[in-house]
């Protein structure tokens, strides 16, 4: 069992709050991310965890034990840093077997969980290779088998696949979530790489200034962001923000800007200072000569199966994301529609999202 | 601006080829992308260019100008490097102007200060002139880099990953900028980068570089829609192109000779049915699509459906191909 509950936790640095009376719970056998942008506090809640940092306040229960004030050593913990730290002058075996090898483990049992470790990772045939030898991806593989040797209940991993190749990324993600699924450690990730968060976790906490802003399934967090912030940071490219200059009454079931009319989910409670943010994501708008909301073609990029098409509108500029096959020309006017029960609407002032048949059924969650 | 014109170059270090008899004709007022992995070439290509190399065999032209054996200086180039270096005692408005100052270029005051102004309204830092270098972000400090490139008015500009060290957003929003600015000057840029995204978003041409060798030339949507080899199928287009054995899936007739399918998302049609041979492994959720990833017997295939397509792990498919790409044993397309 190794749940991980972190209750009302602080860190200060001298003046600076970098984590601001934090509270949440992490599942047992789940794939959890900290997600945020740089400096938003992510790492340092990552290593108070682990015990590389002492909180100013608060606890943190690892399976059901306050651990926030133990040595790290006395956690049964594994932190996998930037992978490719490798030691160069052992070969693969040794790499593995040293963390076991600090632990005292017997000669015997330490070759027995090398080998299980090396099949996990079907790196098993170049066991006694120097690492210097390996291929990137082999290298990568040594430096997580370090890692889960020891079997700990836990893994913490900080931005693990930062410094790689994109394409590269996709395959390791892909492996992380693979080996996630067999091996059911519980897993703590941190990362400002939305799209690493989106295809690994089971669930993502999204920080920004030391506080959590949403937390919730990767899907729900997509289709219902809980502010402007979060809107924002997941998705690429970004939720499309454009400003009303109007207030909405609680039960509207439409809005208006540039005299068209768009419908929105009907909302459960009033935004009443004069201004309010309509969101939509690219994939939610779509090209219709009929529609009065209209804008002119900014740029277009062409991606493959789809392209993004950017639209200066009188309130900025929002992104579309249509087939690859729409032809679409730079200066051209078109028509825009939203798709309606798809539309989030924000406060303007606070940025917290408004309440709306949105937020109920979670139909697409 | 002027065309820029490659011809056989070749260069080695010690025993390794780091770039292969290269010919490459870049036209007046193109963003031509150069994409390959780490250690294909591109850079020392850039550096062949500028002249911070010099080529074992061939030869460099620059606006109808042999350029062989001359100084960087005297190439009419400038280089926007990865890792952007601003001098951190000197302002934005200084940082920039650096380049004009000179003694090369001999410009009065007067005219750097409408060159520069020009330079950060383009790059939207105008109001950030004053400020120390040191008080910008990351963002608007890549602007500045790529700023004191666009002051000069070289013949090229040449871009060595120079958006690889920010940010997914702040990437994206200057991707779109940079060719904004790169149509509005009519400026002729060769960018080089491992990032597909920037490839296929940016450039007029992309040249897919593999080794030192220059493997196809042609606009995104060619190379994209028409790869001459598996190779350059597997660099272009997220997720990554199945490759499947010939006769696995029903496709229609196959051109002969045709071993390896290639499909992409677009190419495939997945329905589920109870009597469908394949079964969905896993369901990768990207927010705005998922990635369904199917197995079928031992080959796995994966294909963008959208959120609401509800597929569940374990579920029966069935899978067809229309109009896949075909190659042969050696890994070529065949029409």
């Amino acid at each position: 069992m190794a749940e991980i509950r972190v209750q009302n936790l602080q860190k200060k640095f001298g003046e600076f709050t970098a984590v601001n009376d934090l509270s949440f719970t992490i599942p047992d056998k789940s794939f959890f991310c900290l997600l945020g942008p740089s400096g938003c506090g992510k790492t340092t809640t990552l290593r108070m965890i682990a015990g590389l940092e002492l909180p100013s306040s608060g606890s943190i229960f690892l399976g059901g034990e306050d651990v926030a004030f133990r040595r790290a050593s006395e956690r049964d913990i594994a932190f996998v840093f930037q992978l490719f730290a490798l030691y160069p002058h052992m070969n693969v075996r040794q790499n593995i077997g040293f963390p076991l090898l600090c632990q005292r483990v017997p000669s015997r049992e330490v070759m027995r969980r090398v080998e299980e470790t090396a099949k996990l990772l079907r790196i098993d045939h170049v066991l006694d290779r120097p690492v210097s030898a390996l291929a990137g991806g082999d290298r990568q593989r040594v430096a997580l088998g370090r890692a889960i040797v020891r079997r700990p209940l836990v893994f913490l991993m900080d931005e693990p696949l930062g410094t790689l190749d994109t394409e590269f990324r996709d395959l390791m993600c892909e492996e992380l979530r693979r080996l996630h699924d067999r091996i059911q450690a519980t897993t703590v990730y941190v990362t400002h790489d939305q799209l690493e968060a989106m295809s690994m976790a089971d669930y993502i906490a999204i920080m920004n200034r030391g506080a959590i802003e949403q937390l919730g399934t990767p899907q729900a967090i997509y289709d219902r962001p809980a502010t402007t912030f979060v809107a924002e940071f997941v998705g690429s490219p970004a939720m499309n923000l454009i400003p009303v200059p109007a207030s909405l009454a609680q039960g509207s079931t439409s809005v208006e800007i540039s005299g068209a009319r768009i419908d929105i989910p009907e909302t459960r409670e009033p935004a009443l200072n004069g201004h309010f943010i309509l969101g939509a994501r690219p994939e939610h708008i779509q090209f219709d000569d009929a529609s009065k909301f209209r804008g002119e073609v900014f740029g277009t990029e062409y991606l493959g199966t789809t392209q993004i098409v950017t639209v200066s509108i009188a309130q900025g500029q929002v992104k579309a994301r249509i087939p690859a096959s729409v032809k679409v020309i730079a200066g051209e006017q078109v028509g825009l529609s939203l798709m309606s029960e798809r539309l989030s609407v924000f406060d303007k002032v606070t940025g917290r999202a408004i309440r709306s048949a949105l937020h109920e059924g979670g139909a697409h969650g | 601006m002027a065309e820029v014109l490659l011809n056989g170059i070749s260069k080695s270090f010690a025993a390794a080829a780091a770039v292969s008899d290269l010919s490459l004709a870049i036209a007046d007022g193109e963003f031509f992308v150069l994409l390959g992995p780490t250690g294909a070439g591109k850079t020392t290509t850039l550096r062949l260019i500028a002249g911070l190399e010099k080529a074992d065999a061939g030869s460099i032209s620059i606006a109808g100008r042999a350029v062989d054996g001359r100084e960087p200086a005297a190439r009419d180039v400038a280089f926007v490097f990865q890792q952007f270096a601003l001098y951190p005692h000197l302002s934005v408005f200084d940082n920039l102007a650096f380049p004009l100052r000179s003694p090369a270029q001999r410009m009065p005051e007067d005219k750097i200060k409408i060159r520069v102004h020009e330079i950060a309204e383009l790059l939207r830092i105008a109001s950030k002139l004053g400020n120390k270098s040191t008080q910008l972000s990351g963002g608007e400090m890549q602007r500045v880099a790529i700023g004191r490139a666009l002051v000069r008015r070289p013949s090229i500009y040449l871009m060595d990953e120079p958006l690889s060290s920010l940010d997914a957003k702040l990437r994206s929003d200057l991707r779109l900028e940079l060719k904004r600015i790169q149509r509005e000057l009519g400026a002729t840029i060769l960018y080089v980068t491992h990032d597909q995204t920037e490839a296929m978003t940016m450039a007029d041409r992309i040249g897919v570089i593999s080794q030192g060798r220059l493997i196809q030339v042609g606009a995104p949507r060619d190379v994209y829609e028409n790869p001459q080899s598996i190779y350059v199928a597997q660099r272009l287009g997220q997720p990554q192109i199945n490759l499947l054995p010939a006769g696995l899936l029903p496709t229609g007739p196959l051109p002969a000779g045709t071993r390896t399918i290639g499909a992409r998302t677009e190419h495939i049609v997945i329905e589920r049915s109870k009597k469908g041979e394949a079964v969905v492994d896993w369901i990768e959720h990207l927010g705005d699509q998922n990635r369904l990833h199917v197995m079928l017997g031992e080959s796995r295939l994966t294909a963008l459906i959208t959120p609401d397509a509800k597929f569940q792990p374990n579920d029966h498919v069935s899978l067809r191909l229309v109009d896949p790409l075909c190659f042969d044993a050696a890994g070529e397309r065949i029409t």
